[in-house]
């Protein structure tokens, strides 16, 4: 309980630092340990498979494309303009609306929650069956089969899309300077 | 990269970068291939594998990684394992089963036919997430600031 109370408030702290830091590298870094404290908060709710992609995508890739991203613009922020009242209350309203939701689901690890239903048992069963001991596998690649294909094809996509957008190959190596 | 300062001449990078390859590459083989077993799968892997590259990428330049790791391959790769994945659909089909319905892929012997299904999706969600990762890294950090 403590654990999780230490890295619920370093994730606060966290999040209050990327939003004030003007030093955008500072805050590419802060961002890396926000997902990697998250990590550990999901590997406390027993979550490994999701803990373990947070941590390599959320603090392993993703911190590396905003540093290349970086790389491409400056590394300080624009000075800001005067803090709006608006956006503030749109925010905190927001964030109350988000928590009174959670007010109404199941507590954690309540064995009467909905999503213990009988479907649960099914992909149990069936992984059991299977002799496959990772039931998040077998949900999401079996089961689950059509969804990981879309997913799938959604990287791809961005994939494709970056090349297009980004990428220019056929083109012999330019010369050094191109109209920027 | 454009690097005023080259990260491969700093032995301490260097070193500790070649130290850390071949237990990254290996540690996304194994989260790959052991993902019926532990946790991760073909998504993790292949975050994991391509983490691998860009390092590579970060430490001794896109040139290198390039040669280690062909844009071709990339292009390739995107495109190959989503193909792996709906393939895998279209030969259930084929067997008379439901489109992924990987029961279809009953060989004789103890293996289920559910094992080499999703053995053979995740491996398409592996490549892809790969070389799609590696694309991405590839196409940001060939740029020159404007």
């Amino acid at each position: 309980m403590i654990i999780e109370i230490a890295l619920f408030a370093f994730l606060l702290v966290i999040a209050v630092a990327v939003a004030r830091l003007e030093d955008l590298f500072a805050a590419a870094m802060l961002t890396g340990i926000f997902s990697l404290v998250s990590a550990g908060l999901f590997t406390l709710m027993d979550a490994v498979d999701v803990a373990f992609t947070e941590a390599a995508v959320g603090a392993g890739l993703s911190s590396v494309l905003f540093l290349s991203a970086l790389g491409l613009t400056d590394r300080r922020e624009r000075q800001q303009r005067p803090t709006r009242i608006l956006p503030f209350v749109v925010v905190v309203l927001t964030g109350l609306a988000l928590v009174y939701g959670t007010l109404d689901m199941p507590a954690y690890g309540d064995p009467t929650a909905p999503v213990h239903n009988d479907l649960t048992q099914t992909f149990l069963h069936g992984a059991e069956a299977m002799h496959i001991p990772n039931v998040v596998t077998v949900v999401l690649a079996s089961y689950r089969g059509y969804d990981t294909l879309g997913e799938t094809t959604v990287v791809f996509t961005a994939a494709v899309g970056v090349m297009m957008l980004l990428g220019r190959r056929r083109e012999p190596d330019p010369v050094e300077e191109e109209p920027s | 990269m454009k690097a005023p300062m080259r990260m491969k001449d700093k032995i301490i990078l260097r070193v500790v970068s070649k130290a850390l390859l071949p237990p990254i590459l290996l540690f996304a083989l194994y989260v790959q291939f052991h993902g019926d077993f532990g946790p991760g799968g073909g998504f993790q892997a292949g975050v994991i594998f391509a983490a691998g590259l860009v390092l590579f990428g970060l430490i001794f330049g896109l040139d290198a990684l390039k040669q280690v790791f062909p844009v071709v391959w990339v292009e390739v790769g995107v495109s190959l394992g989503v193909l792996l994945y709906a393939g895998v659909g279209v030969v259930s089909m084929l067997c008379g089963y439901d489109f992924l319905d990987y029961d279809a892929l009953h060989v004789p012997g103890p293996m289920h036919g559910q094992h080499l299904g999703i053995f053979l999706v995740e491996l398409g969600v592996g490549i892809t997430v790969t070389c799609a990762m590696t694309a991405i890294f590839y196409f940001f950090a060939g740029r020159r600031a404007s």
